[in-house]
């Protein structure tokens, strides 16, 4: 039986994550946009501006996706508004010879990657499974849906990675309740015992779907990396500066041949689980409200403007930019159609066995 | 000739796989130091040294999941699930990413995994080490399954998958593992996909693959003797299966009877007598018997000759497949 009846539950959110903050967060800048630690994280005038940017356009990007959900253009779609420093911020810090594996929430991870955002949506246009951009290129896995399955992949390209002698990482991107499941611990138990070059990258968004943190689990994620025996950081994932600098050093640290980190970012889903989901149905509307003044991008705005990095103008430009391309990847996803139904036995294999062959003949005849 | 058993040809495989391709690698619980609980991996860690052979924790699933890493990392894994029974922890990365991992990727990320498991039953093994998995991989699409029955065909086998560029699930029979046949280890041959005829017999066919083909050349040999002329068709390969030899035994004969050893329903037994109609329905002469084990959990040692298709049960069937 669960002793905390929902409300109480949600007070305890209200109140920020207090019961799981831990007094060693790593934050840089405060909700209010007030520098609280060294904001010199190495990074240029203009990469903290690049920062911003990409944040605005990624959460535009995400609004319009909704839109797109509902007009009927995209299948399902699960918003990431709200985690866009988490994404942005861990994203920007990896290089080009860095591989990312993504669960499903990642699109923001991606656009920063370089994947083609029109390519990403394939998949929640229901076109082609896994995303149909080229994974080896862009060094960003398929989308990964079943829960927690990716961090194994992740750890298997670091061991790959480590038993070429490349200075690389993996960083793998999953949530709370994806803590939950065997192929976390394994994962993480995997990446120690081989000193696998790899970050494991937790947004811990308080929910998976309906379940809020404290019933995935009942202690501090970043805390079971003691256990694996690999240092664990827990990060203000609403603090685009933190999240940077935390990942970055984890990265660095695995690129050196030192091993795995685990990363909790604490953030917050703003939106639904999905656009199938109505999450009125399992929490309250003072937690959103609890939530809307540590927004990640207001924040970072502040603090930008207030360091005088950047202006009025260059804030106009971002929204303009982000506008501007937002209705270019809109026009191009709903001009994409399906692929040919001869695609389904395309990729079974890399040659199609006689018995599959028929198959195709009995689907399509001889085309 | 030299003569070798299907630990030594397995073996041997393994060793010239990592000889001949500096990407392959061998894994899994317990394979490095000790060579595997059967010895398959022995001495290949001490020659090929811990980077390419090496031990995991106990975690099929994270074993399975690697495998897709390090694919896309451009290397070649072969793993080892320890038992049939302790397979099931990897199942679903298997089925979730390794199997369907080139579909996903529209063609360009290829899984040339190979996943061994000591399967099948015979050896007085306790429960979990006796069990038959073939259908749970055979009905996944995305992967090649296969099967050998003898030494010299466990290396053909063995070697050809791990050359494949698709996940291959390769089941080894541990009641074959010691096994011993006389000839040069080689790749030529019957490939992936095709079927052999091990013994030619014009009256009824049986098919079967792993330990029950051994089975089926005695039930052969003992229906020789009351007249009945048996062939016998080794699958090999489960997927992808060779319908033509199917089709074929099904046309010369005319009788057709499957054996293997795991539960019958949704059995390879059900697939066969399926495809075998579609194929040849006015050659056949009788209804497509099949010899299987029984719908029950595999049963203890002091039971599993009574589960397992003996050969008076194949021959059973044979017989009444031939007076139909
Ligand atoms: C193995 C598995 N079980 C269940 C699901 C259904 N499911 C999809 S997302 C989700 C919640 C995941 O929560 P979390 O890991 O916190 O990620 P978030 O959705 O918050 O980004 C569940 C239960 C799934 N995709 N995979
Ligand atoms: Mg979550």
């Amino acid at each position: 039986m669960l002793s905390t009846t929902p409300a109480a539950a949600s007070l305890r959110r209200d109140m920020g994550h207090s019961r799981s903050d831990h007094p060693n967060l790593v934050r840089l800048i405060a909700p209010d946009g007030t520098a609280v630690g060294d904001t010199d994280v190495g990074l240029s005038p203009q990469e903290l501006r690049e920062l911003l940017r990409l944040m605005i356009l990624t959460r535009r990007l995400d609004d319009e996706c909704m839109a797109l959900q509902r007009q009927g253009e995209l299948t399902v779609y699960p918003p990431f508004r709200g985690q866009e420093a988490a994404q942005v911020g861990s994203a920007f810090a990896l290089g080009p010879q860095d591989f990312v594996f993504p669960s499903f929430r990642e699109l923001a991870a991606a656009l920063v990657r370089g994947v083609d955002p029109v390519e990403y949506l394939q998949y929640h246009r229901g076109t082609w499974h896994g995303g149909p951009y080229d994974p080896l290129a862009t060094r960003f896995a398929p989308i990964c849906v079943p829960v927690a399955t990716q961090i194994v992949h992740a750890v298997g390209w670091a061991m790959g990675a480590k038993l070429d002698g490349k200075a690389a990482c993996a960083l793998t991107y999953f949530g709370d309740g994806a803590t939950s499941e065997g192929d976390f611990h394994e994962g993480a138990n995997l990446a120690a015992v081989f000193g696998a070059p790899v970050v494991l990258f937790c947004q811990n968004n308080g929910w998976a779907i309906s379940v809020p943190l404290e019933v995935q689990t009942a202690g501090p994620i970043f805390r079971r990396a003691a256990g694996y025996g690999f240092p664990g950081v827990q990060v203000d994932g609403n603090d685009v500066l933190a999240v940077f600098k935390v990942t970055k050093a984890a990265a660095d640290r695995a690129r050196n041949g030192l091993g795995p980190t685990l990363i909790e970012a604490m953030t917050y889903r703003m939106g639904p689980h999905t656009t199938a989901d109505d999450s009125s149905r399992y929490r309250t509307e003072e937690e959103l409200a609890a939530w809307a003044p540590r927004d990640p991008i207001a924040r970072y705005r502040r603090y930008l403007v207030d360091a005088g990095v950047a202006d009025q103008a260059f804030l106009e430009s971002c929204d303009g930019e982000a506008e501007e391309r937002v209705a270019t990847i809109r026009a191009r996803v709903v001009g994409t159609a399906a692929p040919p139904p001869s695609e389904m036995f395309d990729h079974v294999f890399a040659a199609a066995p006689p018995s599959l062959e028929r198959q195709r003949r009995e689907a399509l005849g001889d085309a | 000739m030299p003569e070798v058993t299907m630990v030594g040809a397995l073996n041997r495989a393994l060793r010239d796989a990592l000889a001949g391709d500096p990407r392959a690698l061998v894994f899994g619980e317990d394979v490095g130091r000790l060579g595997g609980v059967f010895r398959v991996t022995d001495g290949l860690q001490a020659e090929f040294g811990k980077e390419r052979v090496f031990d995991t924790p106990i975690a099929e699933a994270g074993i399975a999941g690697a495998c897709v890493g390090l694919s896309l990392a451009g290397f070649r894994p072969v793993a080892e699930m320890q038992f049939d029974g302790f397979s099931y922890p990897a199942l679903d990365q298997v089925i979730s990413h390794v199997a369907k991992y080139r579909m996903r990727t529209r063609g360009i990320a290829s899984m040339p995994i190979v996943i061994r498991i000591p399967s099948f039953g015979g050896i007085r093994g306790k429960e979990h080490h006796g069990d038959s998995p073939e259908t749970y991989y055979v009905h996944t699409a995305g992967l090649k399954v296969v099967v050998p029955s003898g030494a010299l065909d466990a290396y053909r086998l063995l070697s050809l998958a791990i050359a494949d560029p698709d996940p291959v699930i390769f089941l080894e029979p541990k009641a074959r593992y010691w096994s011993k046949e006389d000839g040069e280890l080689g790749v030529e041959g019957p490939g992936i996909g095709e079927a052999r005829v091990v013994r030619e017999g014009a009256d009824c066919a049986l098919i079967a693959y792993g330990t029950m083909v051994s089975r089926c050349l005695d039930a052969a040999g003992r229906l020789a003797d009351e007249g009945i002329d048996a062939r016998v068709l080794d699958l090999r390969s489960l997927v992808p299966l060779d319908l033509e030899a199917l089709g074929t035994a099904a046309r010369e004969t005319g009788r057709m009877v499957v054996v293997h050893e795991a539960a019958r329903t949704v059995g390879m037994g059900a697939e066969i007598a399926a495809r075998i109609m579609e194929e040849a329905f006015d050659y056949l002469q009788a209804p497509v018997m099949r010899v299987t084990g029984y719908d029950t959990p595999y049963p203890p040692a002091s039971l599993e000759q009574h589960w397992l298709p003996s050969v008076e049960r194949i021959c059973d069937a044979a017989r009444k497949a031939v007076a139909y």
